[in-house]
């Protein structure tokens, strides 16, 4: 009964995304799966965000930039050449651990740079150090102070990539080549990919929303609650509070890492704007909007919100939008839109993550 | 149980704890009293771990646990009750409780995590009525038992309870000073922090006076009851000295 409650609305997505996609082959409007399957990247975010803000308390505004080191990291290496400095010790090292592969770009001419899977793979791990170095003394902060703490993380991130010419500037970088996961299974943007690609991305959001679940179940989970709810008292009970603020950090960090790895091969590139500060108040936002410490909320919210931001509905306003609709939700639904009493009186009853 | 030997703590550069040395038997209840700001949360927070002594040590079952971090603190035997309850209130009483276990359950196993809760529900049976409330909705009399269960829930050999009157009924004061004096009849051992100084030596076996971070008399709980100095700073009487 309890791993029905728990496991039940995991079944229910993952039926929704096959009606989806179903459906808009029926009606042969198929282009909504490259606008769903970005949402879905960014869902992934979104969610692992959720566990950090919503469950352990924590607000960051810096997770565009995990995003962007998933996705700038992984980006560079499979399109820098580095046929110029073939004969160097670390590169011939790297090609004998055949990490490297030769091709040709558009203009034919030889190309050498890193292999998509080592190079998705030192993207997180990227990501992740940085996390981790960040994160031990920027979690001792609180409240705003961690927020600007964070937001200055962010900006950092983003002078960086527009600064510097290995990153492309602010031009970003493009021609980022497919990324085979498995052979038959690639990550690409092309339009012969695209209904794989919205199950490549809608599977990993499952499988991300599984750990979640069972995380926020467990025994470490009910720590970061009780964190969120008294950090005294929480170090009373014996919780080690600054080794479980910065496991969640890592691990939010790790969601937003691997959804910039995947978007930026999906997309076939990635540019400055994907690690702007207001990008990062955008996810904050959503959060706020499904409820904070809800995980099905964030997500739904996200997938809603960025959907029709991704297919132009807003148009120039696209962040006057969400800056909007994040003063309406603090003062209107503080608990989010689906904790509303409107939702009791239609006697619809909602779970939570 | 407790052996603390000249201790001296402070935040920063604020010394607020003096060389103090108290202890505190098995099975006892030992009551610390004092004045608003004479360092007795500072004192329970040092020997919780949450604040590194800056001198002296601290033994708890014989071991030295002043420079251990509060988690190892908890699991060798020495639960908080913190002032002000600090119940977690957007968690459900029963997860609240199971927090309290957090350092004995590694991988837990539910049946014996039940179990486990019975003791806490024997002695409050207010909170197996309340098991899946939000901590939160509970009244402050509720919330002390709560806060206490959960410091049980460790099964500590010591338990200090800091403040457990703060903003509480006299009514329900007194309910849960008759709740802390069953729990020394079941064997535990109880260092009771308090500014109702008279409530707490009525049950304690021994008391501590504190003043400026120094202690300034102590002695068998009857006695400082009878003391005239204690009865004219602590407890409110006046007293013709003649």
């Amino acid at each position: 009964m309890r791993h029905l409650k728990k496991y039940l609305p995991l079944a229910v997505m993952a039926l929704m995304v096959t009606a989806v996609q179903l459906l808009t082959s029926y009606t042969g409007t198929a282009y909504y799966l490259t606008q769903l399957t970005i949402t879905a990247y960014y869902g992934l975010l979104i969610t692992g965000l959720c566990l950090l803000m919503g469950y352990a308390g924590q607000l960051s505004l810096g997770h565009t930039g995990f995003f962007a080191i998933g996705g700038y990291v992984s980006a560079a290496l499979t399109t820098h050449d580095l046929t110029a400095c073939r004969n160097d010790f670390f590169i011939t090292l790297l090609n004998h651990a055949h990490l490297l592969i030769s091709r040709h770009d558009i203009y034919g001419e030889p190309l050498i740079t890193v292999k998509a899977w080592p190079a998705c793979l030192a993207a997180i791990a990227a990501a992740l150090l940085i996390a981790f170095i960040i994160g031990i003394p920027v979690l001792k902060l609180k409240g705003h102070y961690l927020a600007m703490a964070t937001m200055g993380f962010g900006i950092i991130i983003f002078r960086i990539v527009m600064a510097s010419t290995y990153f492309g500037e602010a031009d970003g970088i493009s021609d980022v080549p497919a990324f085979t996961l498995l052979p038959g299974l690639t990550v690409s943007g092309d339009f012969s990919y695209r209904t794989q690609n919205y199950y490549i991305a809608w599977g990993l959001i499952l499988t991300g929303m599984f750990l979640l679940i069972n995380l926020i179940d467990s025994r470490p989970g009910r720590a970061l609650r009780a964190i969120h709810g008294s950090p005294e008292a929480a170090e009373a009970v014996g919780i080690n509070t600054a080794r479980y603020k910065l496991l969640t950090f890592v691990i939010s960090a790790a969601f937003a890492a691997v959804a910039g790895v995947f978007l930026t091969h999906f997309n076939g590139g990635i540019g400055p704007s994907e690690a702007s500060i207001m990008k990062s108040v955008r996810y904050v936002a959503i959060i706020a909007i499904g409820g904070m410490a809800s995980l099905w909320g964030a997500l739904s919210m996200g997938v809603i919100l960025n959907f029709l931001s991704l297919r132009g509905v807003f148009g120039s306003y696209d962040d006057a939008v969400f800056g909007a609709i994040l003063v309406l939700v603090m003062l209107f639904a503080p608990n989010g839109i689906l904790r509303l009493p409107i939702w009791r009186k239609l006697n619809f009853r909602h779970r939570d993550g | 149980m407790l052996r603390i030997k000249n201790l001296s703590a402070g935040y920063g550069r604020l010394k607020v704890l003096r060389n103090i040395s108290l202890h505190v038997n098995q099975g006892e209840i030992v009551t610390l009293i004092g004045a608003n700001g004479a360092g007795k949360t500072t004192l329970l927070s040092t020997v919780c771990g949450l604040l590194r002594a800056t001198n002296g040590e601290i033994y708890l079952q014989g071991r030295d646990i002043s420079r251990q971090r509060p988690e190892r603190i908890v699991a060798s035997g020495c639960s908080l009750v913190p002032e002000g309850r600090q119940v977690f209130a957007a968690m459900s009483v029963r997860d609240n409780l199971l927090l309290g276990a957090f350092v004995r359950y590694r991988a837990a196993k539910n049946k014996r995590r039940s179990m486990d809760l019975k003791p806490v529900y024997q002695l409050f049976p207010v909170l197996k009525e309340r098991e899946a409330q939000m901590a939160g909705t509970l009244s402050g009399g509720e919330q002390q038992m709560l806060a206490m269960g959960r410091a049980l829930m460790a099964q500590p050999a010591l338990i200090m309870m800091d403040e457990p009157s703060t903003g509480l009924a006299p009514m329900i004061v007194k309910n849960i000073f008759s709740i802390i004096r069953q729990l020394k009849d079941k064997g535990n051992t109880v260092l009771l922090i308090e500014q109702n100084a008279r409530a707490a030596l009525r049950i304690a076996d021994r008391g501590y006076v504190m003043e400026n971070g120094k202690i300034i008399v102590q002695g068998p709980a009857a006695d400082l009851l009878a003391n005239q100095d204690v009865q004219r700073a602590y407890l409110g009487q006046n007293v013709d000295n003649k």
